[in-house]
């Protein structure tokens, strides 16, 4: 049978349409079947945390990081070079280079500060992942699929805030005398050997309308010492918060936008 | 021929050697293993999806699942065999049920000669035997 060139065009033609209108009806007939998720923390645009440093103390830190790192099954490693972080503490001078006045209170300047990931707005760690293991979800958590991570550390080296840690071994294989009982949590995995990690927001928790392990616990001592919340939505949590108190960022000059915000 | 004799009997020593793997297991095929089921997977009578399925497919299932959870944040997966919604999670969904790891996944993956790397990271329940 033959086709000759007009024919051939008008069935290509119809058949386009034919798909066209197919795909419309049928998103028509079946809206998405996505909305039945639950997720009672509601469904945000950016996620972001403000860190009241006065309802802060180290031992409430203390708190705050063992609970994280207990849940995410970040053992100690013991060995400073080696160690694995996703929150810490660190000094102001350390944290908030390039703000360091003279004569500061003695409060800031002994006070340990509550660090973690920035989840930036424009994350420098994201743009050189060669393998897109680190990526920026729709909600503004940045997060990894270890399943992707190949261990280059090119994060590592473009994050400028020293949020995310390598795996120099076996996490499993850590000092059993620092870590009895690891894994602590039979519920969350643990990493394996050359890959790199960090905060993500609980985005798991998050999945299941819990709020992050940090903010639970230190919830459990004060109230509003950790603030989480959707920043692009006005009438948040921490957007009340950033109305009425006036808060720094860490290193807000390299323009990556970082999403966590303190009170001092 | 020069050692023709030497050269023919070596011949035959060194087929016999090689051959002798296939008389000696003639016959002795080795069975592919049962997957055991837990109680409570015995209770739950359906899986996620149809159990042929599920034996052949669910390597690809488990792929998606970590695809789809980790990157598009969609953590839950809706059954097309019973349209019950279930936790995509190999660790908490999966080994909730097959808490026999040894002798649910580990029996067949072994005598199919396949070694995925799932537990390098994810923590298998503990058995108790």
């Amino acid at each position: 049978m033959g086709v000759n060139r007009r024919d051939f065009l008008k069935i290509a033609g119809l058949s386009t349409l034919a798909g066209l209108g197919g795909k419309t009806a049928f998103e028509l007939l079946a809206p998405g079947e996505l909305e039945a998720r639950e997720a009672p923390l509601g469904d945000a645009q950016k996620w972001g945390m403000v860190v009241d440093m006065h309802k802060m103390d180290e031992a409430l830190m203390d708190k705050c990081i063992q609970a994280c790192h207990r849940f995410h099954n970040v053992p100690n490693i013991g060995n400073p070079k080696e160690e694995v972080k996703w929150l810490w503490k660190e000094t102001y001078h350390h944290s908030f280079p390039g703000r360091e006045n003279e004569y500061l209170t003695e409060e800031i300047e002994e006070m340990p500060f509550l660090l973690f990931c920035n989840q930036c707005t424009n994350p420098p760690c994201v743009r050189v992942c060669p393998t897109k293991a680190t990526f920026k979800r729709e909600d503004g958590i940045v997060i990894m699929d270890m399943h992707r991570c190949i261990g280059c550390r090119f994060c590592m080296a473009a994050c400028p805030y020293g949020s995310r840690s390598f795996n120099w071994g076996d996490p499993r294989k850590a000092p059993e005398a620092l870590n009895p009982g690891f894994p602590w949590n039979p519920d969350y995995p643990t990493r394996s050997m050359g890959v790199v990690e960090k905060c993500n927001f609980c985005a798991e928790r998050l999945a299941q309308g819990r709020y992050p392990a940090c903010v639970e616990a230190a919830a459990e001592e004060v109230e509003g010492a950790l603030v989480f919340g959707d920043l692009a939505d006005p009438e948040s949590e921490p957007r009340a918060v950033l109305r009425e108190q006036y808060t720094i960022r860490r290193k807000p000059g390299l323009g990556t936008g970082p999403n966590v915000f303190y009170v001092i | 021929m020069y050692d023709g004799g030497k050269i023919i009997t070596g011949l035959v020593i060194g087929l016999a050697l090689l051959l002798f793997p296939f008389f000696y297991t003639a016959g002795k095929a080795a069975r592919a293993p049962e997957a055991e089921l837990t109680p409570k997977a015995k209770e739950a009578e359906k899986c996620v999806e149809a159990t042929p399925f599920m034996k052949t497919e669910h390597m690809k299932l488990l792929d998606e699942w970590r695809d789809e959870a980790v990157r598009d944040a969609d953590r839950y997966y809706k059954s097309e065999l019973t349209g019950k919604v279930h936790y995509k999670s190999l660790q908490v969904t999966c080994m909730d049920c097959h808490s026999n790891k040894s002798k649910f996944c580990d029996r067949c993956h072994t005598y199919a000669n396949v070694d995925p790397f799932c537990w390098d990271c994810h923590i298998a329940p503990k058995e108790s035997e």
